[in-house]
């Protein structure tokens, strides 16, 4: 067994966790009328793509994954009826951030059953290797 | 292939190199299951173990000869026998990536257990060999 499975299943780890990262922080501030900045907060995700082994033939087969960028959403934001809330403007209206809770919800468990995945991935490649290394004994 | 016991471990080698070319490319499925536009790949195992066995040299890539300085060099590249094949998806998702989770763990535990299997056979072929030598 080569060690480029650890790398591959590796970057993958890191990649899911960094997904998970940011869903997390979407969750934390699903209700954060304001950000560091002043502005209202807008929901992040993350982008993968794959990222091919070195030494390999020319159409990269074989390869693990990284995070491209994390783009935020678009999305309007959600306003929310509150006339003596410090932030409302001059209808009563506080805007709040674009998270959508439920989706971030799927988002988190797929993550993590990815995320599981690979560690089997690891873990099975660990056993063959262990086992190779005992050849003829 | 001169001495013998070189034949003997020449396909369980060659048998096992490419288990683990396999392997390496179902866990990188397994790790992109998340990437849009990813395509699934896997080899055709039994074909690329015939080909190895049957040991067919691959025709090195075609050069144009030079013979001036202000010649346009030309590379035309021959296609490697054991391409990696594209799955075949069987259902579509609007990312454009073809990985099926199940299929790739089925995929993986399969060539586990069949690359365990190579390294019993392997290792009770050593041993039989070993008892020969001590005779």
């Amino acid at each position: 067994m080569s060690l480029s499975i650890f790398e591959i299943a590796g970057s993958a780890l890191s990649a899911q966790s960094q997904r998970m990262n940011v869903t997390a922080s979407n969750l934390a501030n699903a209700e954060s009328a304001a950000g560091p900045d002043g502005q209202v907060y807008r929901a992040r995700s993350v982008v993968f793509e794959m990222a091919p082994t070195p030494a390999q033939a020319a159409p990269e087969a074989v390869g693990g994954v990284r995070v491209a960028g994390v783009l935020r959403s678009e999305a309007p934001h959600r306003l929310h009826y509150e006339p003596g809330h410090p932030l409302a403007d001059e209808q009563g209206y506080v805007a709040l951030p674009n998270v959508d809770v439920v989706a971030e919800m799927v988002n988190m468990i797929s993550a993590s059953r990815s995320y599981q995945a690979n560690v089997e991935v690891i873990n099975t490649t660990k056993n063959l290797m262990a086992r190779t290394l005992t050849i003829g004994q | 292939m001169i001495d013998p016991i070189g034949r003997e471990f020449g396909f369980h080698q060659m048998a096992l190199a490419l288990r683990q070319q396999r392997q390496e490319i179902l866990a990188s499925n397994i790790a992109n299951a998340d990437t849009p536009g990813y395509k699934a790949r896997d080899m055709d195992f039994a074909a690329a173990l015939a080909r190895a066995q049957e040991a067919t040299m691959r025709l090195g890539d075609t050069h144009l000869a030079l013979t001036s300085a202000r010649h346009i060099p030309g590379i035309a590249h021959t296609p490697h026998p054991d391409a990696l094949l594209y799955r075949i998806p069987s259902q579509p998702r609007l990312d454009g990536n073809t990985v099926d989770m199940d299929l790739e763990r089925v995929q993986f535990a399969d060539n586990t257990l069949r690359t365990q299997a190579e390294l019993t056979v392997l290792s009770s072929r050593l041993k039989t060999m070993m008892a020969a030598l001590q005779q």
